[in-house]
């Protein structure tokens, strides 16, 4: 059950890198964030604490899966923009460097030395390969907010290394990291809404040519 | 024994313009119509071989030789598949890529043809068609090593025979994945909707069907014949492969025809909900199967 929820994720982030319209990325990513929040469960253990997992699970659903997908819908709401038109790294080759990223993460991960005993065999490879692809997302597209979803990915795959450390990290940790996140995008939409106001469009590119 | 390799090849032969009709019924179901027929099909492939063929003086034999021998390539391929519960009637090890190959050389022949018409918009069928095959040939290829690579076999007849449940014990992910990637190589190779649509006669957006335009009376009956047939194929070997291979007896010979309802359905109700894509978005989709099924075989390599 869980290593076909972590090829999910994978095959999400292939989905991501070749989608261009927005709305369909953005709920692709809140489906995403839904599938994380069932793993601390998933990969629940004896010596863990079921109450630290279900409050992981719970917060990471509910704001991954509904809140921050909702303040991007009301983004592109606003901005009224539906699909990325020219990304800098084309849709067709982001996607073979992100399936050359992800069959590097999975020939490679195993040789690497870990703190403690594997909870699952495709953990470590799907953080890898969710990192990867959120790094592709943030730097090849020109839309300010297919970049902040670069960055939702960055940080799911982030949070997927977290849940190999979970025995170790206490909740305040966890919660203050999806506060952080919480926050980031609250505040890229208002940079977003600002961008958009000054410039009407949501390329970044434009910020370029800012003079005082 | 006989019998039952008798069966298989009759299935073979008459079962794939019946597949052609049940996608075309699921579609009429889905969008409210009554549709044709479930055996228009076989109607239509009458009334072709009744008729006369009309040959333009500008073409030589080679556009005559297209239909025939693309139909012998396709009905050949057939063979080397295994059909029911039974092994395939010719297999030997490595038999996947005279398979592939055999699909390849219907193609081949096809374009030519087409190409053999003098005529510029049948080139730019071709020229379309081609492309994509180029594309979804790694895609098909990498699928079937990612089975040969799980069952441990080089032979299709292996790949989707006795070794396939152990297989999915140990590698359903990859193989879910295989199958994902094998779906949509189907749909690209049939000509189906999210690459391109049987039914178009609009010229600029039409790939298969350009090719076959100057084709008329029994030659275009054979190639009507021969993409039905391909179509079965593909149904029969995602059949095996996602409902495996059930020891053997008449229970596996009723779930794979269960199967390739199942495919037409699926194919069917594909064709439904999904709108065609535009050109220039068909080599992403079919990139994206080549990448999801080069993952799969990662899986299993690691």
């Amino acid at each position: 059950m869980a290593s076909l929820v972590f090829i999910l994720v994978v095959v999400i982030d292939l989905f991501l890198l070749a989608s261009s319209r927005l709305g369909a990325a953005i709920r692709t990513v809140a489906i995403q964030g839904a599938l994380l929040g069932t793993l601390p469960i998933l990969l629940l253990e004896e010596r863990h604490s079921l109450g630290h997992a279900l409050v992981l699970a719970v917060g990471a659903l509910a704001i991954k899966g509904f809140l921050i997908p909702w303040l991007m819908f009301r983004a592109i709401r606003e901005a009224a923009i539906r699909r990325e038109m020219e990304p800098i790294v084309g849709f067709v080759p982001s996607m073979v460097l992100g399936g050359i990223g992800i069959a590097l993460a999975f020939a490679f991960s195993a040789r690497l030395p870990l703190p403690n005993g594997l909870s699952h065999a495709y953990l470590v490879p799907t953080a890898l390969s969710t990192v990867w692809a959120g790094l592709l997302l943030v730097v090849s597209r020109r839309k300010a907010v297919n970049q902040v979803l670069g960055f939702l990915v960055l940080e799911n795959g982030v949070y997927v290394f977290g849940l190999l450390i979970a025995d170790f990290m206490p909740i305040m940790v966890e919660a203050g990291v999806l506060l952080d996140l919480f926050a980031a995008v609250f505040v890229m939409g208002i940079v977003m809404f600002h961008i958009n106001r000054e410039f009407s469009s949501l390329d970044t590119e434009k910020l370029s040519a800012l003079k005082d | 024994m006989l019998l039952r390799t008798l069966f298989h090849l009759a299935a073979l032969l008459a079962l794939p313009p019946l597949v052609v009709g049940l996608v075309n019924r699921t579609k009429a179901v889905v969008a409210g119509r009554k549709g044709p027929p479930l055996l228009q099909a076989y109607f239509d492939l009458a009334k072709l071989l009744r008729k006369g063929a009309v040959y333009s003086r500008t073409t030589s034999w080679v556009f005559r030789a297209g239909p025939v021998v693309g139909l012998a390539a396709i009905a050949s391929a057939g063979l080397l598949l295994a059909m029911g519960g039974a092994p395939a009637l010719v297999s030997f090890g490595g038999d996947f890529v005279l398979f592939a190959y055999l699909l390849g050389l219907a193609r081949f022949v096809t374009a030519l043809a087409a190409l053999d018409t003098g005529s510029p918009f049948e080139g730019m069928g071709a020229a379309r068609e081609v492309t994509f095959a180029s594309l979804a040939e790694p895609a098909l290829f990498l699928c079937l090593l990612v089975l040969a690579r799980a069952t441990g076999t080089l032979s299709l007849s292996g790949m989707l025979g006795p070794a396939l449940p152990g297989a999915w014990g140990e590698a359903a992910p990859a193989l879910v994945l295989a199958a994902i990637g094998l779906f949509v190589v189907a749909l690209a190779e049939n000509s189906r909707i999210p690459v391109d649509d049987p039914n178009t006669h609009l010229e600029l957006t039409m790939i298969h069907e350009v090719m076959v335009l100057d084709h008329g009376g029994p030659d275009l009956a054979f190639i009507l014949y021969g993409a039905s047939l391909k179509l079965f194929l593909f149904g029969a070997i995602l059949s095996r492969l996602v409902l495996g291979h059930a020891g053997g007896g008449l229970a596996s010979e009723a779930l794979f025809f269960l199967g390739i309802l199942l495919f037409a359905v699926g194919v069917g109700l594909v064709e439904s909900v999904m709108a065609r894509f535009r050109m220039v978005r068909v080599p992403q989709l079919l990139v994206g199967a080549s990448v999801i099924s080069a993952f799969a075989l990662v899986l299993l390599l690691r």
